[in-house]
């Protein structure tokens, strides 16, 4: 079949969904929407799959390695003859691999949603902005134009936004939609620039055009390029756009609007703030990454504030309780793992570890990461609470969310032979040729995973007898079969020779495990889930006096060292009451001052002139003389 | 000539509101006059499409000329081309939506409608005019009957803000005359004329363009809310009715932004280049300062008269980098602004016939009473915010990739400034839907707050059809502003 058929119905379907649904379903017929959305998703992925199926095995590898087509490419908004935002479409295994990971989530997230949303009022609603969601996703890892990406990136934006605000009438969801929306919004200003900026410098905006103009300016990547702060003209735009990653990504300083994100339903935390959205930032270097690597500043940039990032959000993780911001946080640090990999991709030698590492941990991390928000869901929908202090004893209630659960847990931890292990060792050992302390990091990083995940898991399936209260039996099965299929993927997607179909070169990088190299990170993730085992397989005192113990370093981390009052400080006291209302003032008292000043001069000058027109004969007559007189004078003075 | 045609339905228009005895009638002879006249603009359309695709450029066509006053070489001329055309719609479409929205207006509704007709006649006859005077007529005929409106159907401080808006608009057309009639004396060899065309071509001295280039300019910024004159503007939407509001901020302001381009950009193309860069500076200023105010702002229209001054900066900015793509953006730009403006202030109005009330912090969970102003209000904000897929979008990538191709450092900067007004854009935006429409429902004097009747749905729908198609089908909108961007004179774009 033809890719371009097949590209316009994977786009096209979910967004009919989103159409059909808005328009012609309202609050009688919106029981019919969930069928309706989660039909056309199955539909969807049936498509991604031939198109996957089609591309790494039906064409196969060109020259030893897999080709990149451009299978539309349609003007849409011409500037120049250069210059267009088209409506253009990239088919290449990053593409491809990223269409089957947002095709297939999606879905599972779907069939999930048909039981978790039961009985919602704006049923409809929810199941049309998935669907929004779901095409906007697959626009942006299709897109072949920068701009392209980017208005697809703003709906991701927007759609995130929407679903996050789903329960509107909870001030603490509209918040956290309104923080999410800004912060990224405040990345995209970046990104924006770094647009305009490479646009200009390759003087197109196609993807491919641009890369392609830009390896071709020697100049410019040897930082000869017009600079400003000392920096080139390179530097500056692929910083600006790591900014914008960033924040898609949550990556720390911008990291503060994904834990609020938990405020919307949970099965949209698990495709949106976990699987898909999320990983955006790190899609985009991705697909850019032809141009990062040109600079190792950029590059270099990147790798630390990914592993920062990873080693932040873990400790953060260990203190907090709420079940979806525990997994926030681990979702934040995962994708710092995912960064990490691409700052260290080593092109020096060629081989391009990094990359492929950090393809591989988005796929992997993609399924076990969405098993544990499904699983998350589960456990939500029958207890009713986000804290994990109140659960404790669910394994014999709920037995295929603990399994799966479980297997998630390990996953994430680096245990193999569970598929983060295999995509975590990969970006450990690109780290560990490229800067060791990097890698010291991530090491420590995953020993802290292992250690907060399965304080989560003992927490909520051992610690403490069963509730009375959570009489409620684990969901139905459209909850269990999204779950057992998950962890299925779980176990055997570790198994995928990835480098195979993925790398930077489109080259085949086998990814080998040694042995010898992988001892330390997995004894020290077990050493993390034996401490975890030790405070929280049974209730006891231990933890509470590790918290004590700890004092106010505890009660900082917990609060998540204070960075959300410092965004507070500066934007509420800051931004608007200084700025906002100062420019206000100006403009009432100032600039319109003048405008009222202006008018009262005229009225005072006209109530100084009015007295002359008094209607007295005699002052008239006084006027007359007098301006006679003047005449007089005038006339004689000349004379 | 169907051109005349645009001007003779108004004028039908206002007779047959003039001569009708029952006042049931009038709100349909309204709606249908407007209705009529929008398909006059299609017809003029379709014609025009027909004459430049045999020229194959953007030049002024189905000109109509005819001497009016011989002693002053006033002509009664006008034509339309692809710039006049994009305006003709969006003037016919925002009259259509402010009738339909005032459907329930009930004092001295005769009159009412008259002077809103009256005010589209004098934004036609504008958008349509080649000869200067006539240009400058219809340009009083857009101004001076906001008065009566704003002081009979407004609301607040009505006499001091109808007072504040006419005088500084009137003050500002003050400015004009004086650079028209400067442009009438100092013709090269002692010429004469009117004829904007003929001027261009004959182009006056670069000092007479000097001089005379910030008498127009000013007169027409004041029109496009240029800082620091731009406090008509807040004080004036607000006290307006919603009708008034709309056509305000969706034609008025637009009227300055069409004279520049058509008037300045045309006659005095070297002066905009020796302008080019204060213009820039305003704009910028006027872009992130507009910006700020609206942040803090406690008043829905308040809100959004301060957001129009931002976002009329972006056409002052795309007008002052002097690229084709930046002017195009303008142009686009004072289309997206025109509807998602009139759009918002619809809304508004919607909403405070409800609440009573315009105060933000006063209002809360409005969607749940009315889901339908609630998603056209939403859809607004989007606009504003810049939405792919809505015309805000299209409009200030176009102005500022235009901008971008200025290769000089501090005009980049002031494209970067204003590229930040995106971000609080949003601010301001989220903040009005978070609190107003979002959150816990609040008690309000009607008991149960009805959602749009029929008139305000067609309203809302009227408009929103427009930003959607400004948003995804832009190309539509460029066939007819590129080619008459491109037909100025080329002395512009250096």
């Amino acid at each position: 079949m033809n890719e371009g058929l097949i590209v316009t119905f994977l786009l096209c379907l979910p967004l009919s969904a989103f159409v059909v649904i808005r328009l012609f379903t309202g609050r009688r017929w919106q029981i019919f929407s969930g069928y309706l959305s989660t039909l056309v998703l199955a539909l969807t992925t049936f498509f991604a799959f031939i198109m996957a199926w089609q591309y790494f095995f039906v064409y196969g590898k060109m020259d030893g390695a897999y080709a990149l087509f451009v299978p539309i490419d349609m003007n849409w908004l011409v500037f120049t003859n250069d210059l267009s935002i088209n409506f253009s479409i990239i088919i290449d295994s990053i593409s491809v691999m990223m269409l089957l990971v947002v095709s297939f989530i999606s879905l599972m997230v779907h069939v999930f949603s048909l039981a978790y949303m039961k009985g919602e009022q704006r049923y409809g609603y929810y199941f049309a902005y998935l669907s929004l969601f779901t095409f906007a996703m697959l626009g942006l890892v299709l897109s072949g134009n920068l701009f392209e990406l980017f208005m697809f990136w703003e709906l991701v934006g927007i759609s995130s936004y929407l679903l996050i605000g789903f329960y509107y009438t909870k001030p603490s969801a509209v918040a956290a939609a309104k923080k999410a929306f800004l912060v990224t919004r405040f990345a995209d200003f970046g990104f924006l620039i770094g647009i305009l900026m490479l646009g200009g410098v390759a003087n197109n905006f196609d993807i491919v055009q641009m890369i392609r103009s830009i390896a071709q300016q020697q100049a410019l990547w040897e930082g000869a390029g017009t600079s400003f702060l000392g920096m080139s003209v390179l530097t500056w735009a692929c910083l600006l756009l790591f900014m914008g990653a960033a924040g898609k990504s949550a990556m720390f300083p911008l990291h503060i609007w994904l834990p609020d994100a938990m405020e919307g339903p949970t099965p949209v935390s698990a495709l949106i703030h976990a699987a898909t959205m999320v990983v955006a930032g790190v899609y985009l270097i991705a697909r850019f990454f032809p141009v990062f690597q040109m600079d190792a500043t950029v590059l270099y940039v990147i790798a630390i504030v990914g592993a920062g990032t990873a080693l932040f959000a873990a400790i953060i993780a260990c203190t907090q309780a709420d079940i979806k911001r525990v997994l926030a946080f681990s979702t934040i640090s995962q994708i710092g793992y995912m960064m990490l990999a691409l700052g260290v991709d080593d092109s020096l030698n060629g081989l391009h570890e990094g990359y492929t590492a950090a393809m591989f941990h988005l796929f992997t991390h993609a399924f076990f990461k969405s098993l544990l928000f499904l699983g998350a869901g589960a456990i939500i929908h029958t207890v009713h609470t986000n804290d994990m202090h109140e659960m404790g004893g669910l394994r014999k209630q709920m037995p295929v969310t603990h399994i799966s659960f479980l297997i998630a847990c390990l996953a994430i931890s680096g245990i193999p032979p569970f598929s983060g292990f295999f995509s975590k060792e990969a970006i450990l050992s690109a780290a560990y040729s490229n800067h060791k302390w990097l890698y010291a990091i991530g090491v420590v990083t995953a020993a802290i995973t292992a250690f907060y995940m399965f304080r989560l898991y003992f927490s909520i399936f051992w610690n403490k007898p069963l509730s009375p209260v959570f009489i409620k039996k684990e969901g139905s099965w459209l909850i269990r079969i999204p779950l057992i299929i998950l962890a299925v993927l779980v176990l055997i997607t570790g198994f995928i020779p990835f480098g195979n179909f993925i790398s930077a070169n489109g080259k085949p990088l086998p990814l080998e495990v040694h042995f010898g190299f992988s001892v330390i990170p997995v004894s020290l993730s077990v050493l993390g889930i034996f401490y975890a085992a030790v405070l929280y397989y049974q209730q006891n005192n231990l933890p509470a006096l590790l918290e004590k113990s700890f004092g106010w370093f505890y009660i900082t981390i917990r609060q998540k060292f204070y960075i959300d009052e410092v965004y507070l400080f500066i934007t509420h006291k800051i931004v608007f009451n200084v700025i906002g209302n100062t420019t206000a003032w100006i403009d009432k008292n100032i600039v319109d001052g003048l405008v009222n000043w202006s008018a009262g001069i005229t009225y005072q000058f006209s109530v100084l002139i009015k007295k002359v027109q008094s209607g007295k004969i005699q002052q008239y007559v006084l006027y007359f003389l007098l301006g006679v007189l003047c005449l007089l004078a005038v006339v004689l003075y000349n004379n | 000539m169907i051109v005349n045609f645009l001007l003779i339905v108004p004028l039908l228009t206002v007779l047959t509101l003039l001569l009708v005895k029952n006042e049931q009638y009038i709100k349909p002879i309204a709606l249908v006059g407007s209705f009529v006249q929008l398909l006059v603009i299609i017809g003029t359309l379709i014609q025009y499409l027909g004459a430049a695709s045999l020229k194959n450029n953007g030049a002024m066509l189905l000109q109509t000329d005819v001497n009016w006053f011989a002693p002053l070489h006033i002509h009664y001329h006008i034509g339309v081309d692809g710039i006049s055309m994009v305006m003709l719609l969006l003037t016919a479409l925002i009259v259509i939506a402010a009738i339909l929205v005032s459907w329930k207006e009930a004092f001295l509704q005769k009159e009412f409608f008259i002077l809103l007709i009256l005010l589209s006649f004098g934004a036609y006859g504008f958008f349509i005019a080649i000869d200067l005077f006539l240009m400058f007529f219809f340009l009083e005929i857009a101004v001076v009957p906001k008065f009566l409106l704003i002081l009979i159907w407004g609301s607040g401080k009505k006499a001091y803000s109808a007072t504040k808006l006419v005088l500084m608009l009137i003050g500002a057309s003050a400015l004009l005359f004086m650079g028209i009639v400067g442009i009438y004396y100092n013709q090269p060899n002692g010429l004469q004329s009117l004829n904007m065309l003929q001027i261009a071509q004959m182009q006056l001295p670069y000092h007479v363009q000097l001089t005379f280039f910030p008498f127009l300019f000013i007169g027409f910024g004041v029109f496009t809310a240029l800082f620091p004159f731009h406090t008509w503007v807040p004080d004036g939407h607000p006290a307006a009715p919603t009708a008034g509001s709309m056509f305000l901020a969706g034609i008025s302001m637009k009227l300055g932004g069409y004279g520049l381009l058509r008037l300045v950009m045309l006659l005095m193309p070297a002066a905009a280049q020796f302008y080019a860069p204060y213009i820039i500076l305003l704009a910028a200023i006027g872009i992130l300062y507009g910006a700020f105010a609206t942040m803090v702002q406690k008043d829905l229209k308040y809100m959004n008269a301060y957001s129009s001054i931002s976002h009329c900066g972006f056409v002052l900015l795309g007008i002052g980098m002097l690229t084709p793509v930046a002017l195009t953006g303008a142009v686009l730009q004072m289309v997206s602004h025109g509807l998602m403006t009139a759009l918002f202030f619809a809304a508004i109005g919607m909403i405070y016939s409800r609440t009573h009330t315009r105060i933000i912090e006063e209002m809360g969970g409005l969607l749940v009473y009315m889901p339908f102003i609630s998603g056209v209000f939403i859809l607004a904000g989007l606009a504003s915010l810049g939405l792919p897929g809505l015309s805000g979008f299209t409009a200030e990538m176009t102005v500022l990739v235009g901008s971008w191709q200025q290769p000089v450092t501090a005009y980049r900067v002031a494209t970067i400034v204003a590229a930040a007004s995106i971000v609080i854009t949003a601010v301001y935006v989220l903040r009005a839907i978070g609190t107003v429409l979002m959150g816990k429902g609040k008690i309000y004097s009607d008991d149960t707050p009805t959602d749009a009747r029929w008139y305000e749905k067609w309203a809302g729908i009227i408009l929103v059809l427009g930003i959607l198609v400004v948003g995804i089908m832009p190309f539509l909108l460029l066939k007819l502003i590129s080619p008459s961007i491109l037909y100025l004179p080329q002395s512009i774009f250096k």
